[in-house]
């Protein structure tokens, strides 16, 4: 590891395996640290909030450990956060899955169903981003990246400026969102191959 | 627009790799992780192990292989063999599998696909059919495929996809092994049956193969013998599927660094 690498902590709210994502961070120069509880955020300039599951349980398992309040000052002190899947839906202020339910309203916007007539559901498998504007993550990719997507929710950004990317299944929907210090992206960088850590690399090259 | 996926499958026996894999240059093609590591390098769109030994005391092997593929590989991985209950499905996903598929047990227990839909969400959910024709369709076999269970294989689809399943691996007995091809009509029923994505199994011989199943509705298409013997790269495969007409990641974004 070299001494310059970045000190990237990434959130354990319990509910996930953080092996993939660690080691794909690893692998992407990354000094990967775990985050379990909100004294650990101190420590990082670069923190990645993963997660699977459902939008409510993965809020519960934020708040049990004091990791939402946490993320949020993390954030509002400008430290570059990366939510990736169902961590890019909980950044946004109000998820629709199950019930209304709020999120870490770190960027304007809603999670809802993804409208997908007629295909398959999830969405599952290989689709490309559709690069909408510059960022500094997508800075070295191809133009239509293909990246490695589960999900059946989709970020819906209240300010279309905040959107870099989209993904088409159905419809057309927000993969990668950013806002100041603060980015999500609904693909897996860690189950992507090489696109993927071309932007976990992009994410730890980011200046504090 | 979602590309189709070429799935190869590892059959596992006690921690090693059985049906034999033929690469070159491996340092020991029984071990799971090697092989997988290599289709990793091939660029695969994903991998599944099938656990055969299904028996309790192997599941710490299982666990481990689990594990050490979430930190070797770089694209995601579904296991299954063996899962009976909440605590089997949340052991395989916590050492780091992305999927976990269920056969025998979601049979005996639909409830079992709920319960793991509702815990881990419906896309880890894997509900794996061992289908075979009988009469006018296919039931639903348990215990390897020497156990029918009655079930119509198609209904049994719809039926666990309400309960929450997010795909199905579905295997033609009748093809296994045979090299013939895939069941179409199976797996043209399969994806007629439910929203969710069904992965095609049993019988490819041919590149073709993989292009009939996708072109009957499969979401992927799941092959052993032609890749694991040498007879065909997964390179190969995307490309004939290619010219085909089907979209599947290019063989330039899929290369490996």
């Amino acid at each position: 590891m070299s001494p310059a690498a970045s000190r990237v902590g990434v959130v354990d709210s319990g509910i996930c395996n953080l092996g993939s994502i660690c080691h794909a961070l690893q692998q992407a120069g990354g000094d990967v640290g775990v985050i379990a509880s909100p004294s650990d955020m101190e420590q990082y300039s670069h923190v990645v909030l993963p997660g699977v599951g459902s939008f409510p349980a993965g809020m519960d398992a934020l708040t049990a450990r004091g990791l939402d309040a946490a993320i949020q000052q993390f954030a509002a002190k400008g430290g570059l956060l990366l939510g990736i899947c169902l961590g890019m839906q909980l950044l946004f202020e109000t998820g629709h899955e199950f019930e209304t339910r709020k999120g870490l309203g770190l960027i304007p916007g809603q999670v809802r169903q993804l409208h997908a007539a007629g295909l398959a559901l999830p969405h599952m498998g290989w689709n490309q981003l559709e690069l909408k504007r510059p960022d500094a993550l997508t800075a070295g990719l191809s133009d239509e990246p293909f990246l490695y997507f589960v999900h059946s929710f989709a970020c819906e950004p209240a300010n279309a400026a905040d959107v870099v990317a989209t993904c088409t299944h159905g419809e057309s929907f927000c993969a990668l969102v950013q806002r100041g210090n603060v980015r999500g992206l609904q693909a897996h960088p860690e189950k992507s191959q090489q696109c993927g850590r071309q932007i976990l690399r992009a994410f730890l090259e980011l200046a504090p | 627009m979602l590309a189709k996926r070429i799935i190869p499958c590892l059959d596992v026996k006690d921690g090693r790799v059985v049906k034999g894999v033929n690469f070159i240059g491996l340092r020991d093609a029984g071990d799971p992780v090697e092989c997988a590591a290599r289709y990793d390098a091939e660029a695969a769109d994903e991998l599944v192990f099938l656990d055969i030994t299904a028996s309790h005391e192997n599941r710490d092997t299982t666990t481990e292989l689990a594990r050490q593929c979430a930190q070797t590989l770089s694209i995601p991985f579904t296991i299954g063999g063996g899962v009976r209950s909440v605590p089997d499905f949340e052991r395989l996903l916590r050492a780091g599998a992305d999927k976990v598929a269920i056969n025998s047990a979601a049979v005996a227990n639909p409830d079992l696909i709920a319960q793991c839909a509702q815990r881990f969400g419906c896309q880890a959910v894997v509900v794996a059919v061992d289908a075979r024709l009988t009469g006018n369709g296919w039931n639903v076999f348990v215990k390897g495929g020497r156990q029918d269970t009655g079930l119509d294989a198609i209904a049994w689809i719809a039926r666990a996809a309400d309960l929450g399943a997010g795909e199905f691996l579905v295997t033609s007995m009748d093809r296994d092994g045979t090299g013939q091809g895939y069941d179409l009509e199976l797996t043209r029923a399969a994806a007629g049956s439910t929203r969710a994505p069904i992965i095609a199994s049993g019988g490819v011989g041919t590149l073709e193969h993989l292009a009939q199943g996708l072109q009957a509705g499969a979401s992927g298409v799941l092959a052993a013998g032609i890749f694991h013997f040498g007879t065909y790269s997964i390179g190969q495969a995307r490309q004939f599927l290619s010219s085909q007409g089907i979209h599947v990641r290019p063989p330039q974004g899929a290369t490996h660094e």
